[in-house]
């Protein structure tokens, strides 16, 4: 039963992840694609170290996949700050319907 | 093998070569480094594939991030790039003779794969591990066994911080920063983080994957980080210090060799008592000093040293 939820989230997770990259493809510029990718895969790397830590039987291992995800949330938002900060000093404006 | 590892694997292989092919025809420099960078990630990944942690966490940490943060700041050193007239690239009839060639190279080097023994020197290895001082196979070798191999990387990397040293000064203080408050708030919370799993992964270079290399790489890239996010070489740090700290490792691993020759008779033999206790010294200096190296590439040339009593 437990397994079963694993699979579930991790699968859940990989679809949240297929979103955020048809994202990066379609979305017009760095900023909508920042939006896309940023937000979509933190929640889907969340969904699948949650999935795998309900397959783990082993305590250290479960907080690892957690350090894991945390750590990829605070350098994550940084990063896509920092791209975002950089191409507006380049001198790239957000897309405009 | 399972179905869905093999199709891991070609997947992975393939990727490798596509990027492979986009690091070296990209259309400008800096898709190469990302290309390049990328490929230095799916090879750790390929490493893990092949059981080989140690090297997966040396490649993750150093070809992808570290020589990746390298080659990007050279890149924004070189300035703006000219744009020459984009060649065509199309399959021309010279490309033949290569094409012939690469096969040729291929499978004679996949013959000469094939005819090395199979289990190579691995018994060798698990045979003298009792006397190793160590449970890790891998530390075993770089530091007990092979540590002469180990002690000329050090130098070749000494080396390349002197030449490079010799070249010029700190680069890093004549470049401009973006204001971007997170960088320094993501830094100053993730630096205690650096430098825990630093010593964590010396620690556990002992009796499992981990060790002076990726510890080291693991120092650089924390300290490359803050570097990135407006820290500068402490003015008490620049000069001796800083030479101390960039030639502490080798330093210490010729100590403890030229010691062995001293009292077990001969160069880097570690008397079996203490073998444990100068592999963990060997460890800990060269694994800082490693740290402290790539970094001083990452600087580009020796920081100022100020002169005291001139303002």
């Amino acid at each position: 039963m437990i397994m079963m939820a694993g699979t579930v989230l991790i699968v859940l997770g990989l679809l949240f992840f297929l979103s955020g990259t048809v994202g990066l493809l379609r979305f017009p510029d760095v900023f909508t694609r920042l939006h896309a990718l940023s937000k979509a895969d933190t929640l889907a790397l969340g969904l699948v170290c949650a999935g795998l830590a309900l397959h783990a039987d082993d305590g250290a291992l479960q907080l690892k996949l957690l350090l894991i995800w945390l750590l990829v949330i605070v350098s994550g938002a940084t990063c896509s700050s920092l791209i975002a900060r950089a191409a507006l000093a380049h001198g790239i404006r957000p897309w405009q319907r | 093998m399972h179905p869905v590892e093999v199709t891991f694997d070609a997947l992975l292989l393939f990727s490798m070569v596509v990027l492979a092919w986009q690091g070296v025809h990209a259309r400008n420099m800096f898709r190469a480094v990302v290309s390049f960078m990328m490929f230095g990630l799916l090879t750790a990944v390929a490493w893990v594939r092949l059981e080989a942690p140690d090297i997966a966490l040396a490649e993750a940490s150093l070809g992808a991030g570290l020589t990746g943060a390298l080659l990007l700041a050279t890149l924004g050193r070189l300035g703006p790039e000219r744009r020459g007239p984009r060649r065509r690239r199309a399959m021309k009839l010279s490309m033949l003779p290569w094409l012939a060639l690469g096969l040729v190279g291929t499978t004679v080097l996949l013959a000469v794969t094939l005819s090395l023994p199979a289990p190579g020197l691995g018994e060798a290895v698990l045979a003298a591990m009792p006397a190793a001082g160590v449970d890790s196979p891998v530390t075993a070798v770089l530091l007990n066994f092979r540590a002469w191999d180990t002690l000329l990387e050090i130098g070749v990397m000494l080396l390349a911080v002197i030449a490079l040293w010799s070249l010029g000064q700190d680069v890093l203080a004549s470049t401009s920063r973006l204001p971007a408050p997170a960088l320094p708030a993501l830094v100053r919370v993730l630096f205690p983080l650096f430098v825990l799993s630093t010593f964590y992964l010396l620690w556990r270079g002992g009796h499992g994957p981990g060790g002076a290399f990726p510890a080291g790489a693991l120092l650089a890239a924390g300290l490359v980080l803050a570097l990135l996010a407006g820290a500068r070489v402490p003015e008490r740090m620049r000069g001796a210090p800083l030479r101390w700290a960039v030639g502490g490792g080798l330093f210490a691993f010729l100590i403890v060799a030229v010691g062995g020759m001293w009292a077990a008779g001969a160069f880097f033999a570690y008397p079996p008592q203490h073998a444990s206790i100068l592999i963990a010294i060997v460890e800990i200096a060269a694994g800082l000093s490693i740290g402290v190296m790539l970094t001083a590439l990452f600087l580009g040339g020796e920081p100022t040293e100020v002169r005291r009593g001139r303002t």
